[in-house]
């Protein structure tokens, strides 16, 4: 899919022709440029490679140098490949924001935040087992029977269970581009999308 | 710079009202469209709390309907209002008048502020 990467800057609120007041993620999307072209000859698919945010060129290996210098730029913090681009791209084009127009649709996928190991009840919205009186302890928020007895004599694969939350790669769909600024590379999406602020974002198409 | 500060300055329109705060009675002109009409209904109350940045801040309005009490939270750019007027100043000691919630009758009276109108100007 065609798309952009982007930088989560966090949430604010504005209002719409009809004066609601529109909830929405503020997004620095872009300006991303093109490190790679892959075509169905060379590669055998076609797509091609966006990367975005600066990042020192100390902290760049060496191959990736190259490869950043090969499409005339500096070092980038995230290389990301996106397929379906209307419009043919060479090595060093700039794909800017304004490839999103206000009401269009969007996906955006990025890294929930990190919840640590959490109980049944926050990871799997279970309901808790016990009440807090007729004698009960220690059982509120219990995930309660994992199974029947004698048959199957085991743990079902998939029983859920305590764990780690979050941290995982997210994808949301139907997010709506409510605002588009182009000079300052911000898009406004609606609603909420995953991960904290200042965390690399895709916003596709 | 903050970009979320840039954002908003880029997408609110900050309008000028009359400066009001906690405790102060205000009337406040919203527009109502219903259907293909629109016309204007006017909330009039005491500024019960004032939330928020000069972007996306909000206030609320409490008045006592019928005898019922009922406030109203109103988003401080919205374009729904047409316009704000402040009918009194009130002198109230804190920024947020919860207890007024509690208060019936003469109790729920707030003594009114002297303001200088010369000078706020």
């Amino acid at each position: 899919m065609a798309g952009i990467i982007g930088k989560k800057i966090g949430m604010t609120s504005i209002f719409d022709a009809e004066g609601r007041n529109i909830p929405c993620t503020v997004v620095e999307a872009g300006p991303c440029v093109v490190t790679q072209v892959k075509t169905v000859n060379t590669d055998g698919y076609s797509a091609i490679q966006l990367a975005f945010g600066e990042k020192k060129e100390k902290n760049t290996p060496a191959p990736l140098q190259g490869h950043f210098k090969k499409a005339n730029t500096t070092p980038k913090r995230k290389l990301i490949e996106f397929t379906d681009f209307e419009q043919e791209f060479n090595l060093g084009d700039v794909v800017n924001c304004d490839i999103f127009q206000e009401g269009d649709f969007c996906e955006v996928v990025g890294t929930s935040k990190g919840k640590g190991f959490q109980g049944v009840v926050k990871r799997h919205n279970f309901g808790g087992v016990g009440g807090s009186t007729h004698g009960q302890h220690d059982r509120q928020r219990a995930p309660g029977s994992l199974g029947a007895s004698s048959w199957p004599s085991r743990v079902m694969p998939g029983m859920r269970m305590a764990g780690h939350l979050g941290n995982v790669r997210v994808k949301l769909q139907n997010l709506q581009v409510v605002k588009v600024l182009p000079e300052q590379n911000l898009l406004f999406i609606k609603g909420a999308i995953p991960g904290h602020k200042g965390s690399i974002v895709t916003v596709l198409k | 710079m903050n970009l979320l500060n840039v954002a908003e300055q880029n997408s609110i329109e900050i309008k000028q009202w009359p400066e009001f705060r906690a405790g102060d009675t205000i009337t406040v002109v919203y527009k109502i469209v219903e259907g293909n009409k629109e016309r204007e209904q006017l909330f009039q109350g005491v500024v019960i709390q004032r939330k928020g940045t000069a972007t996306t801040g909000t206030f609320t309005i409490r008045k006592i309907s019928g005898g019922v009490g009922v406030e109203r939270i109103f988003p401080i750019n919205s374009p729904k209002i047409a316009s704000i007027e402040v009918n009194k100043h009130g002198k109230v000691r804190r920024a947020r008048i919860f207890y007024l919630r509690d208060m019936v009758g003469k109790s729920a009276r707030i003594e009114e502020r002297r303001v200088n109108t010369t000078k706020a100007k």
